[in-house]
């Protein structure tokens, strides 16, 4: 059996019912209630309870310092669905054991099992909403629910454009204090003016570390500090988990203070991570995963097992020379955030329908025998695929893919095409397939300056010229940047793929799909206020005077599961940052040198700000998500209040909706929002996700 | 010099650059064609493939330069882009003695196993970090700053590295793509050395790959001339 030792002052026991905070809240959620929000402190609320008397014991949220824990644990089986049809899903109504497909035993579900007097605060509000059944989003969620005393409602009426986060962003007690130095290296060993107490204590302030070892102890690959710093604590690691491997009952995971342990197993190889950013068990064992795809792309599955098989104390990191980048920058997404890990799901541009399939057909038109799959990709957003029939793309393989072009400059910086053997485990562990990748700003300003057949320069005799040197290019920024992708299993294939290319990029040019794919790629991510001015129009009767008024949305992120695809809004103005490239361009600070230092120093200043910001959504969602997906939970909708925010999480068979608003959002504003971008959503999907591709 | 946009004899060379990883092979191709420097480049994963023209008197030499990734893993790979290839740039980094050792390695496989007329230039890359770079030089600025470690971070003398190269014959440039010291002279001399009967005044994607027939009376000895007096250095 799998175990969780617990260190430090938390344990998991079902009857513990002191002094919670949020981790053991989210460890035990399980068993006990759905969902419960961060407890930030100074609430102007009464304290609550939740218990759950079917458990074994009951867990307390007792609420001195911190509070503002509303939960809803409504458990709904009627829906409105984007269409405006209604409907009862199959999963709850199945579900024997919590039926609430009929309002009546729902009702009678809440009095005994689910409540005990000290949470009616919280269940009282999933009565009106459930004894209605023909109701929609809106109707489950508004009512009882918001009543407050009337000096509460003015307050927050004077309040009601709050931005989400504003008040960590303001200071107090900020859990992502430092975080913006999250990603700053550690001085080597030897770097004048720093002792190893300073560089330890550098260490031990990141917020999310991730190691490799082999399971005879050899380092292999850690995100923070070199090997003389780690090395002990990789022994430390190493000792714990083969002790309980010996017991045949391997470690899964552990609490120490307020760091959250989880440890993976892969064959030879452990992974482990380390985070203080309340991510939880499960979110945190997919990134190790992705970790491990990482090493499988690099080395495929028999290598990586002959090199042990033969040598158990292989020193794993020759043959991954290089790739340290790689894994770094894909540890990087995920302690920066990135909703497509969170989802598992991809992020495509958004085009018109008869626009993508003018490319796909050019693309069809263009295919080289030798082709696997085919892929144009801007900014990290898929803009058209093209494959075999038998065969599709995986999102983690496509993660790897995206996270060399877009996340690490290795290719990106070189220039020139690239042709890169690469494995992508989930298509086939076993082997290598060949990347052709070229960046179009690169490759045609080259091809346009062969073309127009001049001389770089006027030549002195006896040698060719220097180089002239180009004009420094306008660099695009990463999130405008168009990749062709072509893979094949052929390593011989360059030349096929290159003149595939080649004529892809002429057709594209020719039939307007280039500027098509680099203005919409310029236009970013819909910007939610306009989503909500769309659908007001049709909308009028529904909003609720007053709500238009009381801010909106920030921020939503859309997953469409059959598509498993995603979409999401812009992050400005709330999160945007004006440096969203995750490496600095080398090149692009280059000419600005010159400029005053505070600018740019205060650049930097802001570029932290919005990182952290960023983080903060980040963290409310991986909590969302974390909570609505909690095994046995069976959640369909919740909304959580904190002092911070206030968001919405929704699911059904068709899509998973998760927003963010200001704290003071009433839950009606809310859900009509909610309900109105999903209704956006059905409407424009074929053009935000990519439906099938172009099929060989 | 008469304007150049007479048209010229034009072809095109393939040219691969092989070496221990991290010796700044993409660094000195990335100086050639964009006349660029990236301080802390990440490694290249499979190979990079570019070009870049380099105006001669009589001719115009198009270059296919195949930028391969030095790791251990990638070596495999190698075969494929040195097969048909006209000349090599073999790299090795001045301050790292077994960059020079895995250099003699490349020179050795590929007098073995490329084209039998294939240009093989040796190339010590990093001198900015060397204490001659003061001397040699001339672009100011950039190379400041590191001022002090740069005293003799050398480990591979010029002689031994230059011995080595007339033993082989091989063309031999010490360089640096940060300062861009020698960079341009290492392709010119290259495009120099390929002999005219080897240039098929080919234009296209296709034509390094299309394979170049050559005999063997074609390959030339660069430092033939000077291959007796070779001075004894380490022969290894």
């Amino acid at each position: 059996m799998d175990r969780d030792i617990e260190a430090g002052s938390i344990d998991t026991n079902n009857n513990n019912n002191n002094n919670n905070n949020n981790n053991n809240i989210q460890k035990n959620q399980s068993n006990n209630i759905e969902a419960v929000d961060h407890v930030p402190p100074l609430p102007p609320r009464p304290s609550r309870k939740l218990s759950d008397d079917g458990a074994s014991g009951a867990l307390h949220v007792t609420a001195a310092s911190k509070p503002t824990t509303q939960v809803s644990t409504i458990d709904i089986s009627t829906l409105s669905f984007p269409d405006g049809s209604r409907g009862t899903f199959s999963t709850s109504a199945t579900s024997a054991t919590r039926s609430v497909a009929s309002p009546q035993s729902s009702a009678s579900g809440y009095t005994s099992p689910r409540t005990d007097p000290t949470a009616e605060t919280v269940s009282v509000a999933s009565y009106p909403a459930t004894l209605r059944p023909p109701g929609d989003l809106a109707d489950l969620v508004t009512g009882e629910f918001n009543r407050r005393s009337r000096a509460w409602s003015m307050l927050r009426t004077q309040s009601s454009s709050v931005q989400p986060f504003e008040a960590s962003r303001t200071g107090a007690c900020d859990t992502l204090a430092g975080f913006e130095k999250e990603f700053d290296d550690i001085p080597e060993l030897g770097d004048k003016g720093i002792t190893d107490e300073q560089r330890l204590s550098l260490w031990k302030s990141k917020m999310k570390h991730y190691m490799i070892l082999s399971s005879a102890g050899k380092p292999i690959w850690s995100r923070h500090g070199d090997t003389s710093l780690i090395n002990s604590y990789m022994g430390v690691v190493q000792t714990i988990i083969s002790f309980y491997e010996g017991a045949k009952d391997p470690l899964l995971g552990f609490t120490a203070g307020n760091a959250r342990f989880v440890i993976s197993t892969q064959g030879p190889l452990y992974f482990v991570a380390i985070s203080r950013l309340g991510e939880s068990d499960a979110q945190l064992r997919s990134q190790l995963d992705a970790l491990y795809m990482q090493i499988l792309s690099t080395l495929t599955l028999p290598t990586l097992k002959n090199i042990f098989v033969h040598r158990p104390s292989t020193d794993l990191r020759k043959p991954l020379e290089g790739t340290e980048s790689l894994l770094s920058s894909l540890a990087d997404s995920f302690t920066k955030g990135s909703p497509s890990a969170l989802l598992g799901a991809l992020e495509c541009l958004r085009l018109r329908k008869s626009h993508r399939a003018t490319i796909n057909n050019a693309f069809l038109k263009c295919r080289s025998d030798k082709l696997l799959y085919g892929l144009i990709v801007a900014g990290g957003k898929l803009v058209s695929v093209i494959r075999p029939r038998k065969h599709s793309l995986h999102p983690s393989d496509l993660q790897l893919i995206f996270n060399m072009l877009f996340e690490s400059g290795g290719i990106r910086a070189g220039g020139g095409e690239n042709w890169v053997p690469l494995c992508l485990p989930a298509f086939n562990n076993r082997g290598y397939l060949y990347m052709y990748v070229s960046f179009f700003d690169s490759v045609d300003t080259a091809a346009e300056s062969q073309e127009t057949n001049n001389p770089p320069s006027s030549s002195q005799d006896g040698g060719p010229p220097p180089p002239q040197p180009q004009p420094p290019k306008p660099i695009p920024s990463p999130d405008e940047e168009i990749a062709i992708i072509l893979i094949s299993a052929d390593k011989e294939s360059f030349f096929d793929l290159k003149s595939m290319r080649d004529k892809l990029a002429l057709q594209l040019a020719k039939n307007g799909s280039l500027a098509l794919i680099q203005s919409a790629a310029r236009q970013g991510r819909p910007r939610i206020e306009t989503i909500l001015n769309l659908n007001n129009t049709q909308l009028t009767t529904e909003s609720q005077g007053q709500g238009q008024g009381q801010g909106q949305l920030s921020h939503f992120l859309y997953k469409s599961r059959a598509n498993v695809q995603f979409c999401q809004s812009s992050l400005s103005p709330a999160f945007e940052s004006p440096l969203s490239s995750s490496s600095p361009g080398p090149s692009s600070s280059a000419p600005e040198k010159g400029s005053s230092v505070t600018t740019s120093s205060e650049r930097q200043r802001t570029a932290d700000k919005l990182l952290v910001s960023r983080r903060r959504l980040m963290t409310l969602y991986h909590h969302l998500h974390s909570s609505i997906h909690a095994k046995h939970s069976h959640l369909k909708v919740l909304h959580l209040v904190s002092e911070d925010a206030a968001s919405l999480a929704w699911i059904t068979p068709v899509f998973e909706f998760y927003c963010v608003a200001g704290p003071n959002m009433s839950r009606g504003v809310m859900t009509q929002c909610a309900n109105k971008v999903v209704q956006w959503a059905k409407r424009e999907e074929e053009r935000l996700f990519i439906i099938g591709g172009g099929v060989f | 010099m008469a304007d150049t946009n007479a048209p010229k004899p034009s072809s095109s060379v393939k040219l691969v650059l092989l070496g221990e990883a991290a010796v700044g092979k993409s660094s000195l191709v990335l100086r050639f064609v964009n006349n660029d420097f990236q301080e802390n480049k990440e490694p290249t994963i499979g190979a990079a493939f570019l070009t870049q023209k380099c105006n001669l008197p009589t001719r115009t030499i198009k270059f296919e330069i195949w930028d391969t990734a030095g790791q251990e893993r990638f070596a495999s790979l190698a075969p494929m882009y040195y097969r048909n290839a006209q000349a090599a740039l073999v790299v090795y980094d001045l301050t790292k003695p077994t960059s020079l050792i895995k250099a003699k390695h490349w020179v050795a496989e590929l007098q073995r196993q490329a084209s039998p007329g294939i240009v093989i230039a040796l190339v010590g890359n990093k001198l900015d970090l060397t204490s001659d770079s003061a001397g040699t030089a001339e672009v100011s600025g950039d190379g400041d700053d590191n001022a002090e470690d740069s005293g003799d971070a050398r480990k591979i003398s010029t002689e031994e590295a230059k011995t080595y190269a007339e033993e082989e014959g091989l063309l031999f440039f010490e360089t640096s793509a940060k300062t861009g010291h020698n960079v341009t002279e290492v392709f010119t001399a290259i495009a120099n050395a390929i002999p005219e009967t080897s240039l098929k005044s080919a234009r296209g994607p296709g034509a390094s790959h299309a394979g170049v027939s050559r005999t063997e009376e074609q390959r030339v000895n660069l430092n033939g001339p000077r291959d007796s007096h070779a001075k004894e250095g380490c022969a290894c």
